[in-house]
């Protein structure tokens, strides 16, 4: 259309509505604008200026008069000044337009930058229906389409200004997201607006966005409101939303736009790690090396985890993201339960008082060369754990050095020990190894209560592994679910020793069973060495009745008791083991017999007193009949001398 | 006398007296030290000694073996006598009042306090017979041993088959009688016996009569003159004078003599050593 006629047209329409001088209605607009063919030329391009009435009339300002937009054009005269300026929606839609002027696209408008998006952009103008209506511009099917018509790849949006992710739109319409929404019409999907915001769309960069770093988790837990329940190795709790900087956040690992339920490549890409850390020659200030082999990293346990999710601190926004780095990696970001033991051992509460020669994660695992504890080549594996846990503990050595109990040269008793053997020379990797016992993340001191190796603990530390000895001992006197006294109870390792434990079925064992009981039995231990059995048992050999022949090892129980292998009931069985032709006297044998116990065995006291009077009494009159005789011999050999040489 | 008559030795003891010493030697060693093993097991040498003897299970063998030996010894020692009863003595009464029973008797008592006397150099050596009353206490201090050590060594080696009549303390009564009256034994054989026979000095070293059964005439004159003054009244000495042993055999017998002796000895110390400085 020319100029020209584009005059002719105004000035036909203020002749025909004189009235729309003052009135203003919408019809006064519609007179001309409702032409069709109505256009205007901006910048050299014509555009059409009619306004279907049709659709303003169902659009949700249908009420609304043309000039509450057009705020310009109140009470001008027509025709209208040339240059018209945008509608405004700001006079009713204040707090969103805030938000606008505050965001990315506000702040883009605001610099005139021709790509930056206004109200029309994505609302459209005169015919915009109410948001929830599914014919809407903005209803949430039609969202990916509003964003993606700048936002898509090659879009000069995409080419022209720095956005941080390509083929959004694609990832997008991929993604479980948007899947949900355009495959499945979900309409609850999240769409760009959900994570972006509608209008307040701020860079990730910017603290207040919504996909801030530190706000990533409130945004998604809006709708993955109880993802902390399902994430609970992960998230520690509230931690996650109070200390963001310490835990890698939703975007670590369900990479923004490409959302799956697995994971996906990785935020900051290793790549970019590497560009330095993959250099040999990488070297921090102070000279330590920070080279970060790779190809360990890949064949470590951690090979699907990003650099960028152990040292979370990392911040793309620098040209060195790890500059951001204030703290060690924690690993209790991922495996909070292990931390938590951790934190708790012996060994956690030395590092929390800064010692140095508290062990950290790093200390056995190892760092980015973590194998899992079923690889071979992991120092956590069980037949190197005796080495590994040597390193401190072996005699001289840090650890053994501030100990004060009285185990020592644990890991060379260890290692002669049944465990020790079965792990380091049959190779048994079932063997208890010293994390068995003393748990793996949990060591704590045998004194404290809580440490598996207490007194109190230490059956069932045991019975780990030796299932059924520890419910029979926890039936028999020795435990204190039986006997109640302030006396120690013996358990385990009083019998057995912690570190030199030996195969029962052998000599050595067997033969010490006896001092063994005896530092507790002390006296019927002693009367046992003056029975036979005793005796022979003294003697080094074993094929005689020792403590536990007759007693029993786990189940000891007072022959009062019944279920006792002594009882009245069960004792002839007992000696039937060795003795075939027991009988019921023959089980009346004294086999702690002492005779110098004149009450409780007086037949034993009156025989050996008998007896020790006839000894005494014989070499008594027998002594002084040979010292008598002695001297008078003497003699009487000089005199038969004297004879036989007189005789010759 | 003549020169025949000057290298000719008086015979003591029989053949089969001497075997059943021999015997009794042996068994009686066998027993102490296997046994004593178990009465010291405290020792370091009862310890060494019975890994010697192959093992306690094996030393009880032997100690076993060596009661059923010295038990026999001692059964053909009684059916002996018997014998002799009957060749000699017709009856017992004979045989036990002759001058050479085994049976204390008056002359014992006179003896006794004459050697006393003797001792304290208040008379002069008794004129002592064929057996002297030490001798005679010797030897019926076997009969006692044989009698205590065996019956309780019995219930010791039976005890499931003695419970079935006594009750279970038997068996401890029996192990306190058997050690004690073990230990009587052998220290007053190593000690007692030994010196009255073999330390004392007119003997000293050793007097091997009982395994070579003969003795010289002046020894036995003067040891025993009753005797030889009642065989030369009788003119029965020529009856018991024999061949002196070659030399060959008096080394054999002096070897097994030495032996016999230090293990007596040995025994001895092992006894005090464990008695006085071990005993716990």
């Amino acid at each position: 259309m020319s100029t020209y006629r584009h005059i002719f047209l105004f000035v036909s329409l203020l002749l025909v509505f004189p009235a729309a001088l003052s009135a203003q209605d919408n019809s006064d607009c519609l007179a001309c604008h409702e032409d069709k063919t109505l256009t205007k030329k901006v910048g050299g391009k014509e555009i059409s200026v009619f306004v279907d009435q049709s659709k303003l009339a169902l659009s949700v300002h249908a009420a609304n008069k043309c000039i509450d937009c057009h705020v310009d054009l109140k009470d001008s005269d027509f025709p209208h000044k040339e240059h018209v300026d945008r509608a405004t929606c700001t006079n009713c839609h204040q707090s969103e337009n805030k938000d606008y002027a505050e965001s990315l696209h506000g702040r883009a408008s605001a610099r005139d930058d021709k790509l930056a998006p206004r109200c029309q952009t994505c609302h459209g103008s005169h015919e915009i229906v109410p948001v929830k209506s599914p014919k809407s511009a903005v209803a949430p099917l039609q969202i990916p389409y509003v964003c993606g018509s700048c936002h898509h790849e090659g879009s000069p949006v995409q080419v022209q200004r720095h956005i941080p992710q390509a083929n959004i739109l694609e990832n997008y319409t991929e993604s479980i997201h948007g899947e949900a929404l355009l495959k499945k019409g979900l309409v609850v999907a999240p769409t760009c607006i959900s994570c972006h915001a509608a209008h307040k769309i701020l860079p990730h960069t910017d603290p207040r966005s919504s996909i801030a770093r530190n706000n990533i988790a409130g945004t998604c837990t809006k709708c993955h409101a109880a993802i902390e329940t399902v994430h609970r190795k992960i998230i520690r709790g509230a931690l996650w939303e109070k200390a963001p900087h310490v835990l890698p956040v939703c975007v670590d690992c369900h990479q923004p736009h490409k959302i799956r339920n697995v994971y996906y490549e990785q935020g900051m890409a290793d790549k970019d790690c590497l560009r330095c850390h993959g250099n040999r020659d990488a070297k921090a200030a102070n000279g330590r090396s920070m080279y970060v082999d790779y190809d360990e990293l890949q064949g470590s346990m951690h090979s699907k985890v990003a650099c960028s999710q152990c040292h979370t601190q990392v911040n793309p926004s620098f040209l060195r993201p790890c500059e951001a780095i204030t703290s060690h990696v924690d690993c209790t970001i991922c495996h909070a339960e292990v931390g938590d033991q951790y934190r708790t051992s012996i060994h956690g509460q030395l590092f929390a008082k800064n010692d140095p020669n508290a062990p950290m994660c790093t200390e056995c695992h190892g760092t980015h060369n973590v194998l899992g504890h079923k690889n071979p080549k992991s120092p956590t594996f069980a037949i190197n754990v005796p080495f590994l846990c040597g390193r401190c503990h072996h005699e001289g050595k840090k650890a053994a050095v501030r100990y004060t109990g009285t185990e020592h040269n644990i890991i060379s008793k260890y290692t002669e020990s049944i465990h020790g053997k079965g792990l380091m020379k049959s190779g048994m990797t079932i063997t208890a190894t010293c994390a068995d016992c003393h748990t793996a993340h949990h060591e704590l001191p045998h004194s404290d209560t809580a440490s598996s190796v207490n007194p109190k603990n230490i059956s069932s530390t045991c019975g780990q592994c030796h299932f059924g000895i520890e419910e029979q001992f926890n039936k028999s006197v020795h435990s204190p679910l039986v006997t109640r006294t302030d006396k120690e109870l013996p358990t385990c390792n009083d019998c057995h020793t912690a570190h030199s434990i030996q195969r029962t079925d052998q000599d050595q064992f067997k033969l010490s069973i006896m001092n063994t009981c005896g530092r507790c039995h002390t006296e019927i231990a002693k009367t046992y060495f003056d029975t036979y059995h005793g005796k022979v048992s003294q003697l080094g050999y074993t094929k005689t009745a020792k403590c536990y022949d007759c007693h029993g090892a786990h189940d000891i129980l007072p022959p009062s008791d019944p279920r006792s292998h002594l009882s009245y009931q069960n004792i002839v069985q007992t000696c039937k083991k060795c003795h075939s032709g027991a009988n019921r006297q023959f089980a009346g044998y004294f086999t702690h017999a002492t005779h110098h116990d004149p009450n409780k065995y007086p037949w034993l006291y009156w025989s050996f007193l008998g007896m020790t009077a006839l000894l005494v009494g014989t070499f008594f009159f027998a002594g002084v009949h040979t010292l008598l005789w002695l001297p008078r011999s003497l003699q009487y050999r000089k005199e038969l001398k004297k004879k036989l040489s007189n005789d010759v | 006398m003549n020169e025949k008559n000057n290298k000719l030795q008086f015979q003591r003891f029989t053949r089969l007296n001497r075997v059943l010493h021999i015997l009794m030697i042996v068994s009686f060693i066998s027993l102490a030290l296997t046994g004593l093993t178990i009465k010291f097991s405290y020792t370091g040498w009862a310890v060494i000694l019975s890994h010697l003897l192959g093992g306690f299970e094996s030393a009880g063998y032997i100690h076993r073996f060596f009661a059923v030996v010295m038990v026999s010894t001692f059964i053909t020692h009684l059916v002996d006598i018997a014998r002799m009863k009957k060749r000699e003595y017709k009856t017992w009464r004979a045989m036990i009042f002759s001058p050479d029973s085994m049976i204390f008797n008056k002359k014992d008592v006179q003896d006794f306090i004459g050697t006393l006397k003797w001792f304290v150099g208040k008379g002069e050596r008794p004129q002592y017979g064929r057996w002297t009353y030490w001798e005679k206490f010797d030897y019926f201090a076997v009969f006692w041993g044989i009698f205590v050590i065996g019956s309780t060594g019995v219930t010791l080696w039976f005890p499931e088959l003695l419970t079935a009549i006594f009750p279970g303390w038997i068996v401890n009564v029996a192990t306190i009688i058997h050690s004690d009256e073990a230990l009587l034994a052998t220290g007053f054989i190593f000690t007692i016996h030994f010196f009255n026979t073999h330390l004392r000095p007119e003997k000293f070293p050793m007097d091997i009569v009982i395994f070579s059964g003969r003795t010289s005439l002046e020894e036995y004159k003067i040891d025993r003159p009753a005797e030889y003054k009642e065989l030369v009244e009788r003119g029965e000495l020529e009856q018991h004078l024999v061949e002196p042993y070659p030399p060959i055999v008096i080394r054999v017998i002096k070897i097994f003599g030495w032996t016999a002796l230090t293990a007596g000895f040995g025994i001895v110390l092992w006894i005090i050593y464990a008695m006085i400085f071990a005993y716990r």
